[in-house]
């Protein structure tokens, strides 16, 4: 140590003291630094502050709706909401997924395919934290085992959710159509806030066309939740409003006779009560099983399904179009007869030929050497052809197509059904904008038939049945019964105007025409005629291929199955008073008497003969 | 030295009367205010462990054998300080490089020297103390105020530990460790010419440390403190979320215990680094303005005992301290209010935390040692 004089000293002590005010002065303005932040933050800032702290802890959550049910017109459940236990994955919150299924298939079972699925939904765009399925339904004992796990299966999550069911399964899978998950594309389009904390969406058939009112009303908590999301009070509360019951025309019983009555064939049915137009019965085979698009269609079920070459996807009832071929006739026939083209006691022979003027092409009956002499109510009896060839060729084209847009052909004419196809009413301006041509006489020839371009539905040849059997009065074809959702309710009463005949006498000379094909002595189904009640109908056989037949119009070799004719078969019963009509239209199944006028009769009577045993 | 002690008389009359802290080395003002920050702190540590009396009590335990260090280091005359202050320097170094060759780490950074089942402690720590008695040693060796070779001289002492601190890395520490003996340098009556060219020079190295000494994580602390939205989940969370437990505080704050910020757990380190926000947020600008009021009052005390020392080694000791002290203060503050990056300096005597308490209280007992022993 040095020595240092005492003024030295005093030097240094002064010199530390005046360093040491200028540190006193520094420390004040840092302090006061801070009290200044201090300030801005707690006293200028802060409500925007609380507004974030508040924000932070405060979490709305939605609250799912239940979707409407949906029954039948006797209130038996068609589509319903299970209770389902559903094991997910919230991907974001899992480091390793593979290593994490690996160990969640130690604990329970779970399928390769459904695996498959899953990596597939998660390869998929969704919502940041959504969970992704991995599987439904899980029993008691897989849940259990869970939960004892839960601590060492971080971003696994069992939930209780309400899932759709369809009790009837593949006989209404077209029909009802079925809820799927919100898909990336849906996501996109439709609104965040109806649809928070839903994740099923109807992607066709009615579940589709009702969706808005079947969806309900979201209701939400709003909740404290700590930093790791977990709630911890439920502060407010507003109650989810549960979506429409629907209460659908359709009649369970006769729908499942119909689709059974169809096993094995490709085809479809559609049945109509002709006075309110309720659809009865709308099947379409070969069907699929809705329930598989609420759980997971495994991949390998729905590949076989989407590539079948029967197309089960299809809803042929409402998106099959084919040749009305002969069940035309009647509407011709009474467009024919109305306007003065023909009456119903002139006759004609045809020797089962028909020649255009000025053209070599022969037109031939079904029948050879045709059905002798015959007039417009033998002509629908027997189905004669050549009558028919003749008739359209004197009309021309114009009254006939006027006459099918009356009874709604080449249009759609059903209030709720979901993306149906509109069929082909052929005119001029219709031919020349499709294919370029003008329109021919032969053209007009082969629509005499229901062949050539015209097309239809089997919900349009029904629907026009319906109306024939009321005789040309109209009403809405509808699939909607009844809903406690006043708004559905308001449905026209017809969906246009009743079809006024010049001789409205007309129509029960052609109801009476269309019973000879059941009761006559050459009907076409007379097979069928045996029946406790009275009814009207009419055959048809749309020509797939050129094929070798016999005189009485079926096909003389082995064919293949998909060059053989479609059967169709309209009919409406009783025939005083009709409470049902119906069309049946069976692909490739072979002649029309032959294969779809008995399936026909076993509807009938399934409808008729339950309901007047039901009435004693 | 008959003039020197003349000089003293009027203090060893009023020595003669001295009460029993005085007797046993112990300031009264600076020991109340201790201990009311003590018992302050706990009480926010409650609340910001979630009402762990686990920690409080550990806490206690840590503040139990801090004081306990205060007392005896206490006793010690500055003397001794002044006579094994290169040994303690030369020590603090070797363990310093012993860390960097075999210390374990914690978060990507070396800090702990491990002799297993015997102790786990910070070397930095040691340095926190080592230092300041190393430079008001070196510095006061040679009178006031200090030479230019002096100066370079401290400031190669004062390199080693800084550089070794910071190759840990931690940047904190090591920029406390450097604030204590630059502080020693000032208050030794360094320049102002030499003030102000080195503050250029520190202003113009800013592009060269950003370049080439401050770390990735470094380098995006100091970014996010500009822009913390820039990275809201992730380096800015921190901050966000600490401003806005200040801020919702308000003037009288939300109440002990119901700070939502602290309590549903959207405050991270809540009762470590980032404990003064949940002060803020349960009680307000008003219960923030006492604690600073604490703070204030133990660093005037300690200036005041500065002012007393003995000698210029006292002097320079006690005052570097000080400085530091309310360094850490402004820096954790500054740092949790978005003022500063986060560099990780805990609230003195608040935070949760073992070796920084026991400093802490330890340099404190050096500051009363100084107040208490004032004849040579």
């Amino acid at each position: 140590m040095l020595n240092h004089s005492i003024d030295n000293k005093e030097v240094e002590r002064r010199l530390f003291l005046r360093r040491m005010t200028v540190a006193l002065f520094i420390v004040t303005v840092m302090l006061l630094t801070l009290v200044a932040r201090l300030f801005f933050l707690q006293l200028i800032e802060h409500e925007k502050h609380q507004a974030l702290s508040d924000n932070n802890r405060l979490e709305v959550l939605p609250i799912s709706p239940i979707r409407g049910l949906i029954y039948d017109r006797n209130g038996e459940l068609l589509a319903e909401n299970l209770p389902s236990h559903t094991l997910s994955i919230v991907a974001e919150r899992v480091d390793d997924i593979d290593a994490l299924l690996q160990h969640l298939r130690s604990l329970i079972e779970l399928s390769d395919d459904q695996i498959e699925l899953f990596y597939k939904r998660l390869s998929q765009y969704r919502r940041p934290f959504d969970p992704i399925p991995l599987k439904i339904k899980l029993n008691e004992e897989e849940i259990a085992i869970l939960a004892a796990n839960r601590y060492f299966l971080n971003g696994v999550q069992v939930e209780a959710e309400l899932i759709r069911q369809y009790p009837h399964g593949e006989a209404f899978a077209h029909v009802l159509g079925y809820v799927g998950r919100i898909n990336e594309r849906e996501l996109e389009s439709l609104d965040k806030g109806a649809y928070a904390g839903i994740r099923f969406i109807g992607k066709q058939g009615i579940e589709r066309q009702y969706e808005d009112v079947l969806l309900g009303e979201a209701g939400y908590q709003r909740v404290e939740t700590n930093a790791r999301g977990r709630i911890l009070n439920v502060l407010e509360k507003q109650a989810p409003v549960p979506g429409a019951n629907l209460h659908l025309q359709l009649d369970r019983a006769l729908q499942q006779k119909a689709f059974d009555l169809l096993e094995g064939k490709r085809g479809a049915i559609v049945a109509i009560e002709p006075s309110t137009g309720g659809i009865l019965t709308l099947v379409s085979r070969p069907s699929f099983d809705p329930n598989l698009y609420v759980t997971g269609f495994p991949v390998s079920q729905y590949n076989a399904l989407r590539d079948s070459p029967d197309k089960p996807f299809l809803n042929r009832a409402i998106r099959g179009q084919y040749p009305a071929a002969s069940t035309i006739k009647p509407f011709i026939g009474l467009a024919g007869v109305d306007g003065g083209f023909t009456t119903w006691t002139q006759t004609t022979d045809y020797k089962g030929k028909f020649q255009l003027p000025n053209d070599p092409r022969i037109y031939r009956d079904w029948k050879r050497g045709g059905h002798g002499k015959t007039n417009l109510t033998d002509a629908i009896e027997e189905s004669v052809d050549t009558f028919f060839y003749d008739l359209a060729y004197q009309m021309k084209l114009e009254p006939i197509h006027n006459m099918l847009d009356e009874f709604g052909f080449g249009k759609n004419t059903a209030w709720d059904i979901y993306n149906p196809s509109v069929g082909i009413n052929p005119s001029r301006d219709w031919k020349k904008d499709r294919h370029g041509f003008s329109w021919y006489a032969g053209d007009t020839v082969n629509l005499g038939i229901g062949q050539g371009y015209m097309l239809s539905t089997p919900t349009q040849l029904a629907v026009a049945t319906a109306v024939m059997a009321n005789k040309g009065e109209w009403m809405t074809p509808r699939l909607i019964l009844y809903s406690n959702d006043d708004e559905l309710m308001d449905i026209p009463e017809q969906v246009q105007p009743d079809i006024q005949l010049n001789d409205e006498q007309n129509w029960d000379r052609m109801h009476f025409a269309m019973t000879e094909v059941l009761y006559g002595r050459k009907g076409t189904a007379r097979h069928i005629a045996d029946a406790p009640y009275r009814f009207a109908g009419k055959t048809g056989t749309a020509q797939v291929a050129e094929i070798q037949r016999d005189e009485d119009g079926e096909a003389l070799d082995d064919v293949p199955d998909h060059l053989k004719d479609h059967a169709l078969f309209i009919a409406f019963a009783p025939l005083e008073n009709p409470v049902i009509a119906l069309a049946v239209v069976v692909e490739n199944g072979g002649g029309g008497s032959s294969v779809a006028a008995p399936i026909a009769r076993e509807l009938l009577d399934e409808y008729l003969l339950r309901e007047s045993s039901d009435a004693q | 030295m008959l003039n020197d002690f003349i000089r003293h008389a009027p203090h060893d009359s009023f020595a003669n009367r001295k009460g029993l802290l005085q007797q046993i080395h112990l300031d009264a003002y600076l020991l109340l205010f201790l201990l009311i920050l003590a018992g302050g702190g706990l009480v926010v540590l409650y609340s910001a462990s979630g009402g762990d009396w686990g920690a409080v009590y550990r806490q206690g335990v840590r503040f139990g054998v801090g004081f306990a260090a205060m007392f005896i280091v206490a006793q010690v005359d500055p003397r001794l300080f002044q006579q094994w202050s290169g040994v303690m320097y030369l020590v603090g170094i070797g363990l310093l490089v012993a860390v960097l060759v075999m210390g374990s780490g914690a978060k990507g950074a070396q800090r702990w020297l491990v002799i297993p089942g015997v102790i786990r402690f910070q070397p930095a720590e040691l340095m926190k103390l080592a230092v300041p008695i190393m430079m008001a040693w070196y510095i006061s060796r040679y009178g006031l105020p200090p030479r230019l070779k002096h100066i370079l001289g401290a400031a190669v002492l004062l390199a080693i530990p800084f550089v070794l601190i910071l190759e840990q890395p931690d940047l904190g520490t090591s920029l406390l460790i450097a604030a204590s003996g630059v502080f020693v340098i000032f208050l030794a009556g360094l320049s102002w010419k030499i003030i102000a060219s080195a503050s250029v020079l520190a202003i113009g190295s800013l592009p060269l440390m950003w370049m080439f000494v401050l770390r990735d994580y470094q380098k995006t602390r100091v970014l996010t403190l500009f822009n913390p939205e820039s990275d809201p989940l992730g380096a800015g969370w921190n901050i966000i979320q600490s401003k806005t437990a200040i801020g919702s505080g308000g003037l009288y704050g939300k109440g002990f215990l119901q700070g939502t910020q602290s309590q549903l757990d959207f405050l991270p380190e809540s009762h470590t680094d980032f404990i003064i926000a949940v002060l803020s947020e349960e009680f307000g600008f008003v219960g923030v303005l006492v604690l600073l009021s604490v703070y204030v009052a133990i660093v005037v005390r300690g200036m005041l005992i500065s002012l007393r020392g003995r000698d210029n080694f006292c002097r320079l000791l006690a005052g570097s301290i000080t400085l530091t002290f309310f360094i850490y203060v402004f820096v954790n503050i500054g740092m949790v209010s978005g003022l500063l990056p986060v560099v990780g300096v805990p609230l003195p005597l608040v935070s949760y935390g073992g070796t920084s308490i026991v400093t802490l209280l330890a340099g404190f007992g050096i500051l009363m040692s100084i107040s208490t022993h004032q004849r040579v």
